[in-house]
C-alpha cells in the first residue's frame, strides 16, 4: 500500500485537531471522509497509527456505521430515502428504476464514475415522499418518469 | 462474607452477596448453560458480552428474560431456571445459532471437543425449525492458524484474548447484524495482519472457527518414508498436559508414556527440547552477564534490561508493535530452534546422515512455534532447521489415530545425547521459569559461588506482572516477569519511557507461560487446570538429579566437542538470531 | 423577532421546504426586497417547519399572519407588490386548507415546538426575547439543584425518546452518583424512519436544548455536555454550532454562568448511521469511538456511562420541554395531558395522510383527532386501515383504537408504543404482512449483531415474512413466526431486539385474516404482494404503441406495432412498470 505524503499530512492535521485521542475516532473518520470522499485502506492505516489504535479496530468501526464508505462515490451520488413514509409512497419502485436505468446495484458506482447509488435512512422530508437526493440537491415526490428526468439533469452537464 | 436468600425454581438458597445469578447458581449446584461466557479465574479475565443468550433465566418482576452471567443476585430474588418459557427460549436461540452453522460435525476438527456440539446434545436438539441464509466466508490459512468463519458463533471470546489480554489487535468484530463477523482489518488474511500466532484465540474458541493448522498427515507421511531419519523433540509443557487428552487428571506428568508413544509412532529418535533449553540458558545467561558486567563497569551504551527471547509469539509481538526496541531482547534463539540447528549439524554429523535426509519434528504447546520454524532465518539453503511442529492436541490425535493405548504404555526414556536435561530446563514451561533457570546459572557464574537453594519461590506464581530482587552476593539484580502480551506491553512502554529499573525481564506471550499455550488441551474456561500444570512442572524440576543448566553433561560435551564456548563465533552462527521491523509501514510517496 | 421592522417574512427553512424550492428562497427574497427598497422596512426570518411540508416552500407574513404556500420565484414579485407594498393579500397563494388553518391549531398545543417557526434560530436575541435562558438564570440563582430536580419530577415529564422513563427521576439518580466528572448527553441521533421532530427542534430552536442541557448539568453536578447528532442533519448541525457559539459569546455557556460558580460547556459528537445508537449504552460506546454495540443494563449510564462516568442521556424533545417547565412551573405542565403522561408530544405524521408534517398535541388527544382533524384524513378519500406508531419498534393500531387517548401507557396497552413519535398512516392498499416485512428489513439492516436473537432471529423472521409475501408460506409458518417473535422479544440484549418483533405481533393480532389469506387462500387481500397477482393487457384499451414492451425490464411483453400486446407470465417479474407507463389504462392486475 502506498499513500502520498501530502495525504498523510492531511490526516495528521485532522488527528491532531482531536488530540490524537482514539475516543474521537468517529469524529476523525467523519472529517477524513469529508476530505477524501471515502475511507480507503491506506487512509485507515494512517488514522490507526496516529490514534495509536489497531487497524482492525478502525476497520471494525468503519464497517459498522453505514455513513462510512470504502468505495469512492460517483461524481453525482444518488441517495434514495428508504424511510417508512417514502416506502409507503413507492420508494422501492423508484429505486428499482434507478437500478434499471443506471445498470448498477445499491452501493455501486457507474463505470464512468458519474453516478453512484445508495439507500439513505429517513431524511425527514416525509412530506415530499418519495425523496431522492443527488448530492445535496433534493428531489421530492419522484415518479417513475421523473427518474429519467433527474438523470437527464446531470447527463447534460 | 454476607449471604442473601434467593429462590431458584421455588427452592430456597443462601448465596454470597454481590455474585451474579450464574455464580450463585453454580455455588448451590444449579447448572445454567453458557456459551459465550468465559471466566479464567486465575488469570483475572472474564468475558461476558451477554451475546449468546443461552444463560437467560426468568426473574420475578422483570419483563424480559435476563442473562444469568451478568445479572447480580439481589436479596429475595425469585429465579426460574427451568420454566417452559426459559427452556423454549434457550432451545429456540440455540436453534438459531445452529441455523447459521454448518452441520458437518462428524468431519469437523473440533468433533467431540466443541462447546456448541455439547450444548446441542445437552439441549436435545433434533430438528432445526428455523432455516435460512447461512454466512459464508473464505477460509484463511496462515502458517499456524486456520480461520473458518462459517463456524463462528460470534461469542467474541477471541476478541477478548486478542485485544484485551494480549493487546495484539489483529482481530475485530466487523460489519454489523447478520453480516457481522470476527476478522482482521479489511478481512485480510491473518498472515498479513499483526497476528503473533500466540494462539490464545484458538485456545478459547468454542467451535472450529479458529483451529491450528494440522500437520499430522505430513508427519505420518515422513514417518513412513524409509529414506528419512525422523527425530522429534518435546517441549517441557507438553508432558504435564498431554495426559488430559487421555483422561488423566490435569497436572499428571506423562513424560515416560509420551516418550514411549513417540517411539511407537515410529520416530527414529525421541529427544527433549529441554536439552536445548539448557543450551539456551548457557547463551542467554552469558549474554546477560556480559551486558550486566559492562553496565556495572559504567558502559552507558549497553542495553538493559535484557529481555528473554524463547517465546516466538512474544518475538512477533515486539517486531510488529515495538520495532524500535528490537535490539533489547536477547539474541539467543528459542530452545526449539537451537535444537533444530544443532540437530541438523552436530547430530547429523554424528549420525552420519545428510541434512536433507533428516526431518526434525517438534511437539509444542504452542502454535506460534509453527510459524517460528517457517521463518527464513531458520533455514539453510531452503531446508528448515525444524521441519514440522505439532501441538499437544495434534500429538494426542496422532496417538489416537495410531491406535496406541496410551494408558497402558510402559515408560520409556529420551534418547541421547539430545535427551538429557536439567530441572532448570523443565521449568521453561511455566511463567517465571526461564528467568529462574537463568538466575540459577548466572548466579554461579557471576559470583563464582555454589548456589545452595535453587528454588526461587519469589519468581513463581500466576500474577500477571511480578518483580523481585535477587542478591548476587552483594549485587542486587532486579528481575521482572510478565506473561500475557498485554502485560508485556506495559513493561515495554515503561522501558520506552526510560522508567524501567529491571536488569532482566522474562516475557511469555501466553497466560501462564507455555503451560497455557495455544496448542495445549483446551481449558474450557477452567483455569484450575493451569495451576495443576504449573504445579506439575515444578514437581518435575524437583525430581531431577541435575537442576542447573550448566551442569548438564550433554550440553557441556556439546560445547567441548563442537561449539567451543557460549557466545563463540560458532555459537553465534547456530544459536543466535536477529529481529526485524514488521510494523509494515506504509510506503509514503511524494505525490 | 424584532419590532424594528414593519413586517417580518417567516420562511420555513425546514428541510422539506428548503429542498422543495429549487432556489435559495431567502437570498432571492432579500435581493428582491432590496430592489424594491424595502430591505430596511421588512425582515426575512428563517424559521422552522410549519407542519406543511407537502405544500412547501411556505412563508408567513407577520404581523398579518398570512400564510403563503408552494411559492415559486415568479410569485415573489406578486407578494411584494400586492401584499407588502399595497396591503392586498395574494389569495391564489394563500394556504387555505380547512383542516390546518382552523382545525390544526386549535387541537395543537406547542411546548417543545413553542419557538419553532416563530424565531430566527440563528439569532440568540430572538430566543432571549422569548424568555430564553430565563429558566437557566432562575435555576442557577434562586434554586438548589435538588429543588430544580424536584420540579422536573413533579412536572411528570417522561423521556420522549422511546422508553418514557421519568426524566426527573433519571436526573435524581445521576445526581446521587458520586464521581469527579459527570456528563449530560443529548441524544440527537434520531433514527426512526419517518420521525424528524428532533431535527426540527434543533433546526428551529437550538437554544432551548442548550439551555436545558445546562439546567440538567446544574442538577446532576455535571459541567460537560455532549450532543450526539446524526451526521445526516447538516442544517441542524450548522444551527446548533451557531447557537453554541452565541451562547458562549453571551456567557451562557462557559465558566461562572450568571455570576455563579456553575460552569458548563457543550461539545458535538457525530453519529454515523446506526439506528441502534439510539439505545443509551450503544450511543455511549459510539461516543467513545467504538462500534455502537449495546451492553447490559445495569450498570445504567447514570452510574457508569461515558468514559465510565455517570452520564445522563435525554433526547432532544425531552430537553426542549425543560425551560418551559421551569418558566411556567411544574403544576402548569402537569395540568396538561393524562394522569400518567404529562405535557404534550410531537408526532411526525406521514404515509397516506393529507397533511404530512410535525404536530404537537397534548397527551390524551385521540388518534381520530390527530388523523382526521389535524391530519386531514386519508389521501384520495380512501379507507383508513391502520396507523403504525413507534416506528420499527412499535405496532399498528386500527379502526377500533381511533378513539384511544394517546399516551405512553395506552399505546403500550394497545400493543404498540410511543417511540419517538412517528405515525405512519396506512390505507386499504397497504398489506400488513408486507408492512411487517418492511420493518423487519429495517431491523435486520440495523441490528448490531452482538446478540443471537437479534442477529439471527430477526433475519429468520424477515426470511419467513418474505416467504409469506412471495406466496410460499404455510400455516405452520405462522406458528413458527409467532414463537420466534416472542423469543426474540424475550431474549434480546437491548431495546432494538426486544421490540423489533412488535410490528409482526401487532399485525398478527389485528390482521390475522391477512396472514391467513397469504398462507391458506394464497392471496394478498390488499393486492400489494404482487407475487399473487398477474398482469394482463386489456384488449379494448391497448392500441399497440409498444411503450410497455419497450419499458419491460425483462422483455416479457410481446406484440407488434398497432396490434394487441401479450404478457408472458413465465417471464414477468411483476414490477408494474408497464402499468405505470401505459398511457391508455390498458394494463390491469388480477
Amino acid at each position: 500500500m502506498t499513500i502520498c505524503e501530502n495525504n498523510v499530512a492531511k490526516i495528521e492535521i485532522i488527528c491532531k485537531e482531536f488530540n490524537y485521542d482514539k475516543g474521537e475516532l468517529i469524529n476523525v473518520l467523519h472529517k477524513t471522509q469529508t476530505t477524501f470522499g471515502y475511507l480507503p485502506e491506506e487512509v485507515q492505516q494512517i488514522v490507526a497509527q496516529n490514534l495509536n489504535t489497531s487497524l482492525a479496530h478502525v476497520y471494525g468501526v468503519v464497517s459498522f456505521y453505514s455513513f462510512f464508505t470504502m468505495t469512492p462515490k460517483g461524481k453525482f451520488p444518488i441517495n434514495i430515502c428508504t424511510g417508512t413514509a417514502c416506502y409507503v409512497r413507492g420508494a422501492e419502485k423508484v429505486l428499482n428504476e434507478f437500478k434499471t436505468l443506471l445498470k448498477i446495484k445499491v452501493g455501486e458506482t457507474t463505470k464512468d464514475d458519474k453516478f453512484s447509488l445508495s439507500n439513505l435512512r429517513c431524511v425527514g422530508a416525509c412530506g415530499l415522499a418519495p425523496v431522492v437526493l443527488v448530492g445535496e440537491k433534493v428531489y421530492g415526490r419522484v415518479t417513475l418518469d421523473g427518474v429519467q428526468k433527474i438523470l437527464d439533469d446531470y447527463n447534460e452537464s | 462474607m454476607d449471604t442473601i436468600n434467593i429462590k431458584i425454581d421455588n427452592k430456597n438458597f443462601q448465596v454470597a452477596e454481590g455474585t451474579t445469578i450464574l455464580e450463585a447458581a453454580k455455588s448451590v449446584g444449579v447448572n445454567i448453560p453458557t456459551l459465550c461466557y468465559m471466566h479464567l479465574h486465575h488469570l483475572n479475565t472474564t468475558h461476558k458480552p451477554t451475546g449468546c443468550r443461552m444463560c437467560v433465566v426468568e426473574v420475578a418482576g422483570r419483563k424480559n428474560l435476563v442473562p444469568a452471567c451478568a445479572t447480580e443476585c439481589l436479596p429475595g430474588m425469585e429465579i426460574k431456571n427451568q420454566s417452559i418459557r426459559v427452556l423454549n427460549s434457550r432451545k429456540t436461540v440455540l436453534e438459531l445459532i445452529l441455523s447459521d452453522h454448518p452441520t458437518d460435525c462428524l468431519i469437523c476438527a473440533k468433533n467431540g471437543d466443541c462447546d456448541l456440539q455439547s450444548m446441542a446434545q445437552e439441549m436435545g436438539i433434533r430438528h432445526l425449525h428455523y432455516q435460512g441464509e447461512q454466512s459464508h466466508y473464505i477460509k484463511d490459512r496462515s502458517p499456524a492458524i486456520k480461520r473458518d468463519m462459517d463456524k463462528c458463533i460470534g461469542c467474541g471470546r477471541c476478541l477478548t484474548m486478542c485485544n484485551d489480554v494480549q493487546t495484539v489487535g489483529a482481530l475485530s468484530a466487523i460489519n454489523r447484524g447478520f453480516m457481522s463477523v470476527v476478522a482482521p482489518a479489511f478481512q485480510m488474511n491473518l498472515e498479513e495482519s499483526v497476528c503473533t500466532y500466540c494462539g490464545q484465540c484458538v485456545a478459547v474458541c468454542p467451535t472450529a472457527a479458529l483451529t491450528e493448522i494440522d500437520h499430522t498427515k505430513t508427519v505420518i507421511r515422513h514417518l513412513a518414508d524409509p529414506s528419512k531419519t525422523v527425530i522429534v523433540q518435546t517441549a517441557p509443557a507438553v508432558r504435564v498436559a498431554l495426559g488430559e487428552e487421555f483422561g488423566y487428571d490435569p497436572g499428571t506428568i506423562v513424560t515416560g508414556k509420551m516418550t514411549a508413544a513417540l517411539k511407537d509412532l515410529g520416530f527414529d529418535y525421541v529427544f527433549d527440547t529441554d536439552f536445548a533449553a539448557d543450551l539456551t540458558i548457557m547463551e542467554e545467561a552469558t549474554e546477560l552477564l556480559d551486558r550486566l558486567t559492562r553496565h556495572l563497569n559504567g558502559d552507558t551504551t549497553v542495553k538493559l534490561p535484557l529481555l528473554t527471547s524463547c517465546c516466538p509469539g512474544w518475538v512477533s509481538f515486539f517486531e510488529h508493535h515495538f520495532p524500535d526496541m528490537k535490539d533489547i531482547p536477547s539474541t539467543a534463539r528459542s530452545p526449539q530452534q537451537m535444537f533444530g540447528s544443532i540437530a541438523k549439524t552436530y547430530l547429523a554429523d554424528k549420525l552420519g546422515i545428510k541434512r536433507k535426509d533428516m526431518i526434525v519434528v517438534s511437539i509444542m504447546p504452542c502454535l506460534a512455534k509453527k510459524y517460528e520454524c517457517s521463518r527464513d532465518e531458520f533455514a539453510t539453503d531452503g531446508n528448515p532447521d525444524v521441519d514440522f511442529v505439532l501441538s499437544t492436541r495434534e500429538l494426542a490425535r496422532l496417538i489416537k489415530q495410531a491406535g496406541i493405548d496410551f494408558k497402558s504404555l510402559e515408560h520409556a526414556d529420551f534418547d541421547k545425547p539430545m535427551g538429557e536435561s536439567s530441572g532448570a530446563a523443565v521449568i521453561f514451561g511455566s511463567t517465571g521459569g526461564v528467568i529462574e533457570a537463568a538466575v540459577r546459572t548466572a548466579y554461579e557464574v557471576f559470583t563464582n559461588q555454589k548456589l545452595h537453594k535453587v528454588d526461587f519461590e519469589q519468581l513463581r506464581g500466576m500474577d500477571w506482572i511480578r518483580e523481585s530482587t535477587i542478591d548476587f552476593n552483594g549485587t542486587p539484580i532486579k528481575i521482572g516477569i510478565a506473561h500475557g502480551l498485554g502485560n508485556a506491553r506495559k513493561l515495554l512502554e515503561e522501558i520506552r519511557e526510560g522508567k524501567s529499573l529491571y536488569h532482566a525481564i522474562e516475557i511469555m506471550a501466553c497466560p501462564g507461560g507455555c503451560i497455557g499455550g495455544g496448542g495445549q488441551p483446551l481449558l474450557h474456561g477452567d483455569s484450575n487446570i493451569l495451576l495443576a500444570r504449573q504445579k506439575a512442572i515444578y514437581a518435575e524440576d524437583k525430581g531431577k538429579m541435575i537442576r542447573k543448566s550448566h551442569e548438564n553433561p550433554s550440553v557441556k560435551k556439546l560445547y567441548e566437542e563442537f561449539l567451543g564456548s557460549p557466545m563463540s563465533k560458532k555459537a553465534h552462527e547456530l544459536l543466535h538470531t536477529q529481529y526485524f521491523d514488521k510494523s509494515n509501514p506504509m510506503k509514503i510517496t511524494k505525490d | 423577532m424584532s419590532i424594528k421592522y414593519r413586517k417580518n417574512l417567516l420562511i420555513c427553512s425546514g428541510s422539506s421546504c428548503h429542498d422543495a424550492s429549487n432556489f435559495d428562497l431567502m437570498d432571492f427574497i432579500n435581493v428582491k426586497l432590496k430592489e424594491y427598497g424595502l430591505d430596511d422596512d421588512i425582515q426575512v426570518v428563517q424559521s422552522v417547519c410549519f407542519n406543511k411540508c407537502s405544500i412547501g416552500p411556505n412563508m408567513i407574513v407577520y404581523p398579518d399572519n398570512v400564510e403563503y404556500s408552494t411559492i415559486t420565484k415568479s410569485d415573489i414579485d406578486d407578494i411584494i407588490i400586492e401584499h407588502l407594498l399595497n396591503g392586498r393579500i395574494v389569495e391564489r397563494l394563500v394556504y387555505n386548507d380547512v383542516n390546518i388553518i382552523s382545525g390544526t391549531h386549535k387541537k395543537q398545543y406547542r411546548i417543545a415546538l413553542r419557538n419553532c417557526g416563530f424565531i430566527d434560530p440563528e439569532a440568540i436575541e430572538d430566543y432571549i426575547e422569548k424568555d430564553g435562558y430565563d429558566a437557566l438564570a432562575k435555576c442557577l440563582t434562586t434554586f438548589t439543584p435538588e429543588e430544580v430536580t424536584q420540579q422536573i419530577i413533579k412536572s411528570g415529564l417522561r423521556g420522549r425518546g422511546g422508553g418514557g422513563f421519568p426524566t426527573g427521576v433519571k436526573w435524581d439518580i445521576t445526581s446521587k452518583s458520586v464521581a469527579e466528572q459527570k456528563y449530560v448527553v443529548c441524544n440527537a441521533d434520531e433514527g426512526d424512519p419517518g420521525a424528524f421532530m428532533d431535527r426540527s427542534i434543533l433546526e428551529g430552536d437550538p437554544h432551548s436544548v442548550i439551555e436545558a442541557m445546562a439546567i440538567c448539568g446544574y442538577c446532576i453536578g455535571a459541567n460537560k455536555g455532549i450532543v450526539y447528532i446524526r451526521a445526516e442533519y447538516p442544517l441542524a448541525i450548522k444551527r446548533l454550532k451557531i447557537a453554541l457559539d452565541q451562547a458562549k459569546e453571551y456567557g451562557l455557556l462557559g465558566s461562572q454562568i450568571f455570576g455563579t460558580d456553575f460552569n458548563f460547556t457543550i461539545d458535538i459528537k457525530y453519529g454515523a448511521g446506526a439506528f441502534v445508537c439510539g439505545e443509551e449504552t450503544a450511543l455511549i460506546h459510539s461516543m467513545e469511538g467504538l462500534r455502537g454495540e449495546p451492553t447490559l443494563k445495569p450498570p445504567f449510564p447514570s452510574v457508569s456511562g461515558y468514559l465510565k462516568y455517570p452520564t445522563n442521556v435525554n433526547n432532544v424533545e425531552t430537553f426542549a420541554n425543560i425551560p418551559a417547565i421551569i418558566n411556567k412551573g411544574a403544576d402548569w405542565f402537569a395540568s396538561i395531558g393524562t394522569e400518567k403522561s404529562k405535557g404534550t408530544k410531537v408526532f411526525a405524521l406521514a404515509g397516506k395522510i393529507n397533511n404530512v408534517g410535525l404536530i404537537e398535541v397534548p397527551m390524551g388527544t385521540t388518534l381520530r383527532e390527530v388523523i382526521y382533524d389535524i391530519g386531514g384524513g386519508i389521501v384520495d378519500g380512501k379507507k383508513f386501515k391502520a396507523v403504525q406508531t413507534g416506528g420499527p419498534s412499535g405496532g399498528c393500531l386500527t379502526e377500533k383504537d381511533l378513539d384511544l387517548p394517546i399516551d405512553f401507557d395506552s399505546l403500550t396497552a394497545a400493543g404498540s408504543m410511543m417511540g419517538s413519535g412517528g405515525m405512519i398512516v396506512m390505507d386499504e392498499d397497504d398489506c400488513m404482512v408486507a408492512m411487517a416485512k418492511f420493518y423487519l428489513e429495517f431491523t435486520v439492516e440495523e441490528s448490531c449483531g452482538k446478540c443471537v436473537p437479534c442477529r439471527i432471529g430477526n433475519k429468520r423472521l424477515h426470511e419467513m415474512l418474505t416467504k409469506l409475501c412471495d406466496g410460499y408460506g404455510t400455516p405452520e409458518d405462522l406458528d413458527l413466526l409467532r414463537n420466534l417473535s416472542v423469543v426474540v422479544k424475550d431474549t434480546s440484549l437491548c431495546g432494538l431486539g426486544q421490540t423489533s418483533p412488535n410490528p409482526i405481533l401487532s399485525t398478527m393480532a389485528n390482521f390475522y385474516d391477512e396472514y391467513h389469506a397469504h398462507v391458506v387462500d394464497h392471496k394478498c387481500p390488499s393486492g400489494q404482494c404482487t407475487s399473487f397477482l398477474k398482469y394482463y393487457i386489456d384488449e379494448e384499451n391497448c392500441i399497440g404503441c409498444l411503450v410497455c414492451a419497450r419499458n419491460c425490464p425483462v422483455n416479457a411483453i410481446f406484440g407488434e406495432k398497432k396490434k394487441l400486446h401479450i404478457i408472458n407470465h413465465e417471464i414477468c417479474i411483476k414490477c408494474g412498470i408497464c402499468m405505470e407507463r401505459c398511457k391508455f389504462d390498458a394494463i390491469y392486475i388480477k
